[in-house]
């Protein structure tokens, strides 16, 4: 499981040069990369660009292979790429749970192995017995943990983290940041993190891209 | 000779048993779209309570098409003959008269004639010249089944103003009380029989207009009736600038204290809609000396209608003497039967005789003599003319 | 891609295919063709007639002073109340029954109100001692005032609604402080500042009002002057004279009605320039002067039309409920449930037909709006929706309603529920989209993509996702799709054939009826219906959706 980006450049709607010089970037499984550089450069696009999310009008070239597919002519939700936004996106009409299950991959089978595998994830998050809750009462950092358990259960082949802690406070950053990159390893699938905060960068203790 | 021709009459209106079996086994299941001016709510009631009857005894719906203007079923009829469509048409019996009748029948757009072969119509004179024989002077031919009597009737507000006599008395009354009298829109049929009442009563040689008018006959004959309401007009509610729209909303106004007058098809709509609390305690029907104008409602068949049976079994339904009593009844319609007393049994005689009465119900020698309606051309021209004339 | 195409088009066709075609026939006809009547003959003959009918000048003034004044003087309140309104947004809430309650039951309460009997007049009578109706003209008056007043109590309270809507898009309060910082009075920064930014977004809808109010047929019937009426209640009265050949002149009028529209909307625009080049005059002398006088005016007429709005309200229920009520008693003399415990007699299945035809046709204008907003989704690109939207909105009803019956008779769909349900679409389906776009294309992008990240399919994203985080907007533009249905009155009656008989239908029918007690009760349902679809769209969200803090509708927190 390697993530491969050759030659890549993205252009932005209208313009005539790429947003960034082509970039090209090996990530073994484990591994996570980071691609640094200051707002506006583009990294959030790159990010869009893997993801399958890039909005209408942009032009890229290159290729971006995971385990040899070539991803760039697949829809959003067959690249099994998964993304940690900034924000964490639990559905605002789900339970916890439910937001959980909406991820759980539909290999796993059963109403009881499903259910088990939520409430295990939620363990894993320190989040037992809130399956339940609405989404709108967790915290900040419970936010961030479910969306990467939701993340993970859809077991993605590689996971793409777009600025996931810029919007924690400095205490809760640190200890969610290990829990996000701990599991991360764990899962040994290859992850490219962009962020503007050379800490960050040195947490994911990958290789480091300048944008 | 004379008495071969009754004799005639009579083995025609006596239909053959059989064949109105038939009629009832094809009309079962059958609904039927009744198109009818739906501006009285009594005789939306009154239509209603005769379904609810024909399906029960018969199997044959009514669902009523209120119609605002009855030429609205007679442009259906015309647009479906246009569009080829000559079977299974949208309209199965209209409630006409006048005007409308003549266009339908004149294009050949009624089915019929089929009056003869209704059971109940052995109880309705229908001899020529009978009222029940002539629409607007146009013999009826068996083309439209008779149902209820309308004759022109005023009503005053007795605790305000004293009816006038004649129609030409009416300018002086509107002198005395100006604003407090009007007439509906003659684009409307009342607003069209209140000048046609007039014109009966003021054009000097009321037998032209018994026939199609010429240039010579309509001038001659309206240059009274315009000088009679150019008087009476500048008096008129809202100084003649303005008219409602139909009876209904006259009979509100007169309710509501704003006019003194109002006007009605129907003798006992007074008494009824005292009953209904439409009308103040005080109501009451006159009509001028010299008789008011008359006719009968008649129902007929479109020549494409889809339920030609059903219809037939509806139009005869409203001729029995039990639903022409009901329909007489004050509390229910209040309408005269178009029956011929003489024809009725002692049974249905009796029906009559037992319904009820009210201090604003008028008796048969009130209502005076009934004025023959002109010829439908009259009323078509009056009404043109009289939009040329006063709308600004 | 291609299933996304072809909704589009279906759309495009469905609701544009038969307002084009109702023009082109009734263009035909207005030139004397429409051989349905035998008429074969082109020429400008139907012209002629037209304009040699008693009182046509008369009934165009008329529709230009309705339509202009109406218009105008519900801009002019509605931007006066715009300020106050955007301050105290709570009083929306109370505007919304005014915006539910169909066009003809606002009129019919207003005329049992303002009548020389009304209400009004029978609390002035004990003071004033009469014993009988003035003999004023306040409905139906010959210059149209009771109509534009009508107008306004409709036209006003969507105009505050767009407003307050437009304002979110506008920095209100930080304008505002730099204005008085300079020492100009709110009044000034509001009209000087605010104002000019305000109206290119709410100038559609602004469009649509003047269209509308020039063309409104129902409420003129109700509140209009009728010797002669205005311009298009004049070309109903063609549509259904006796004599068929009178369709021609009257497909004249239609076109003639047409062009005044479009005419009307050119001038506006052009008295807008010219206001703008004034207004620039006006700001650049510098004058700070207190607008006291404007917004004394404006309370005086947003209080006037909260009065006159909740007493016409009022007396229709008192109406509904009244036996005996003769002038000049403030309050019916009798009461009686007479005619509301008899539904059998006529209303109930009037109801049954009207809340069947706004279910059916609030569903598929929902079905056809999510379609469209999806296809757009998956297309990736956004279409200006002004150019669908204006097609029925801004062109007359009557100048297309005859031709589009018609149309459908030719192609085989004859007059009944099925042509009254696809006429009713033309309305329902943009108010549903416009209602539907906005919070659709506000939904945050982010939870499609996480859900799409996730591995779910454009299926699983719009069933899973979108539609349950959009219910309550979802269920608002139904509501709203139900709302324009039940009012609707000349499609019903143009494409009915007279056997789709509605509570609105019947309701304008009964207003020129001797009882005003059963007009009454027509009206209240009238009204109830569409308050109880609002209703249930506010309740049924909040009970599936209870505990779930996050939903706002799917807008960005």
């Amino acid at each position: 499981m390697t993530l491969i980006l050759q030659d890549v450049t993205v252009t932005a709607p209208g313009a005539s040069a790429p947003l960034f010089a082509p970039l090209s970037l090996t990530v073994p499984p484990g591994v996570v990369a980071a691609v640094m550089g200051p707002s506006g450069v583009g990294k959030s696009t790159l990010l869009d660009l893997i993801g399958g999310h890039l909005g209408r009008g942009f032009r890229a070239t290159g290729r971006v292979t995971l385990d040899g597919r070539d991803l760039l002519p697949l829809p959003a939700e067959a690249r099994r790429v998964g993304v940690l936004f900034q924000d964490a996106h639990l559905f605002p009409h789900l339970s916890v749970g439910d937001n959980l299950a909406f991820g759980l991959s539909a290999q796993v089978r059963g109403r009881t192995a499903r259910r088990a595998a939520v409430e295990q994830a939620l363990d894993r998050a320190g989040l037992s017995g809130m399956a339940r809750r609405d989404p709108a009462t967790l915290s900040g950092g419970q936010r961030a943990r479910a969306a990467l358990m939701r993340t993970l259960l859809a077991r993605p082949r590689a996971i793409l983290l777009d600025e996931p802690f810029s919007r924690l406070d400095a205490a809760l950053r640190a200890e969610i940041r290990a829990f996000v990159l701990d599991h991360i390893r764990a899962e040994a699938i290859p992850a490219l993190l962009v962020t503007h905060d050379p800490e960050d960068a040195r947490a994911a203790a990958g290789p480091i891209v300048p944008l | 000779m004379r008495l071969l021709l009754t004799a005639l009459a009579l083995t025609a209106a006596t239909p053959a048993l059989a064949d109105w079996q038939a009629t009832l086994d094809a009309a079962r299941g059958q609904t039927i779209y009744f198109n009818a001016w739906g501006g009285d709510q009594r005789t939306n009631d009154f239509i209603a309570w005769v379904g609810q009857q024909t399906e029960a005894r018969y199997g044959v719906k009514v669902e009523q098409v209120k119609l605002t203007d009855t030429a609205e079923a007679v442009s259906r009829v015309i647009a479906e003959k246009a569009a080829g469509k000559d079977t299974g048409g949208s309209v199965d019996l209209i409630w006409i008269n006048g005007p409308n009748f003549l266009a339908m029948q004149q294009a050949g757009l009624l089915h019929g004639p089929f009056v003869a072969d209704l059971p109940n119509a052995r109880f309705v004179d229908l001899s020529a010249g009978a009222p029940a024989s002539l629409d607007f002077t146009v013999p009826v031919e068996g083309m439209e089944s008779p149902w209820r009597l309308a004759k022109f009737v005023f009503v005053h507000d007795s605790a305000r103003v004293d009816p006038p006599e004649t129609m030409a008395d009416f300018v002086g009354l509107a002198t005395a009380h100006p604003g407090r009298m009007t007439h509906p829109n003659p684009a409307n049929f009342m607003g069209a029989t209140f000048l046609k009442q007039a014109l009966v009563e003021l054009a000097l040689d009321p037998a032209v207009l018994q026939s199609e008018p010429t240039e010579e006959s309509y001038s001659a004959a309206t240059a009274p009736l315009w000088a009679w309401y150019d008087a009476l007009r500048p008096h008129l509610w809202r100084a003649g600038e303005s008219f409602p729209e139909n009876e209904s909303v006259q009979a509100q106004m007169l309710n509501d204290g704003e006019v003194d007058i109002a006007m009605f098809f129907d003798p006992a709509a007074a008494a009824s809609m005292i009953e209904q609390g439409l009308l103040p305690e005080t109501a009451r029907v006159f009509v001028p000396k010299g008789g008011s104008l008359g006719n009968v409602s008649f129902v007929a068949i479109p020549y494409n209608a889809a339920h030609k049976e059903g219809a037939k079994v509806v139009a005869d339904f409203l001729l029995e003497p039990a639903t022409q009593a009901r329909m007489q009844d004050i509390t229910v319609l209040g309408s005269f039967s178009v029956l011929d007393p003489a024809r009725l049994d002692g049974a249905a005689r009796a029906a009559f005789d037992a319904l009820p009465t009210a201090p604003a119900l008028p008796t048969l020698e009130d209502l005076g003599p009934t004025l023959a309606e002109p010829h439908p051309a009259w009323m078509t021209r009056l009404t043109a003319d009289w939009a040329a004339r006063y709308t600004k | 891609m291609i299933g996304a195409r072809v909704i589009r088009g279906l759309v495009v066709l469905g609701i544009g295919g038969p307002i084009l075609a109702g023009l082109a026939v009734t263009l035909a006809a207005a030139f004397g063709w429409l051989p349905a009547i035998g008429a074969r003959e082109p020429g400008l003959d139907p012209w002629r007639q037209a304009m040699a009918l008693p009182g046509v000048a008369t009934s165009l003034r008329l529709t230009l002073v309705t339509g202009f004044g109406a218009a105008a003087a519900s801009l002019a309140l509605a931007l006066a109340l715009g300020l106050w309104t955007a301050r105290h947004p709570g009083v929306l809430r109370w505007l919304s029954p005014l915006l539910a309650v169909p066009h003809a039951a606002l009129a019919i309460g207003l005329a049992f109100l303002i009548a020389p009997s009304g209400w009004i007049a029978r609390g002035l009578s004990g003071p004033l001692g009469w014993t009988q109706p003035p003999d004023l003209a306040t409905v139906g008056d010959p210059w149209g005032f009771a109509l534009i007043l009508g107008l306004m109590m409709k036209e006003v309270p969507f105009l505050l609604l767009v407003i307050v809507a437009a304002l979110s898009r506008v920095p209100v309060a930080a304008q505002m402080a730099a204005g008085r910082a300079l020492g100009y009075g709110a009044g000034a920064v509001w009209a000087k500042v605010i104002v000019p930014q305000l109206y290119p977004l709410i100038r559609l809808p602004v469009f649509v009002v003047l269209a509308f109010s020039m063309s409104v047929v129902d409420m003129a019937l109700i509140l209009g002057p009728s010797h002669p009426p205005t311009l298009a209640v004049a070309i109903l009265r063609g549509f259904s004279a006796p004599d068929p050949a009178m369709i021609l002149p009257a497909s004249a009028l239609a076109m003639l009605q047409a062009g005044i529209v479009a005419g009307g909307v050119a001038s506006w625009w052009l008295a807008e320039r010219a206001l703008a080049v004034a207004g620039r005059l006006w700001l650049r002398r510098g004058g700070r002067g207190g607008a006291g006088p404007v917004w004394a005016i404006a309370a005086v007429g947003g209080g006037t039309g909260l009065v006159l709005a909740v007493g016409s309200l009022s007396v229709l229920a008192i109406w509904s409920l009244a036996w005996r009520w003769r002038f000049p008693q403030a309050l019916p003399e009798s009461w009686s449930l007479r005619i509301w415990a008899a539904p059998g007699q006529g209303w109930g299945g009037d109801a049954l037909v009207t809340l069947g035809l706004g279910l059916v046709a609030a569903a598929l204008a929902l079905a056809l709006a999510i379609a469209w907003l999806e296809a757009e989704d998956r297309l990736g690109r956004r279409t200006p929706l002004a150019a669908l939207v204006a097609l029925p909105l801004l062109v007359p009803q009557i100048a297309f309603l005859h031709g589009v019956n018609v149309a459908f008779l030719r192609a085989g769909l004859p007059p009944g529920f099925a042509a009254v349900v696809w006429a009713h679409l033309l309305f329902v389906f943009p108010y549903v989209l416009l209602a539907l776009a906005g919070p659709w294309r506000a939904l945050d992008a982010g939870l499609i993509r996480s859900a799409a990240s996730l591995g779910a399919g454009p299926a699983r994203r719009l069933a899973g996702v979108k539609l349950p985080i959009l219910l309550r907007p979802i269920l608002t533009a139904a509501a709203i799709g139900f709302a324009v249905s039940v009012a609707q009155y000349l499609p019903t009656l143009f494409l009915g054939g007279g056997r789709v008989v509605t509570l609105t239908t019947e309701a304008v029918a009964l207003s020129s009826a001797s009882d005003r007690r059963v007009a009454a009760v027509y009206a209240v349902l009238q009204g109830a219906l569409p308050l109880l679809a609002f209703g249930a769209a506010i309740t049924l969200p909040a009970l599936v959706q209870r505990n779930r803090a996050g939903l706002t509708g799917g807008l960005i927190r």
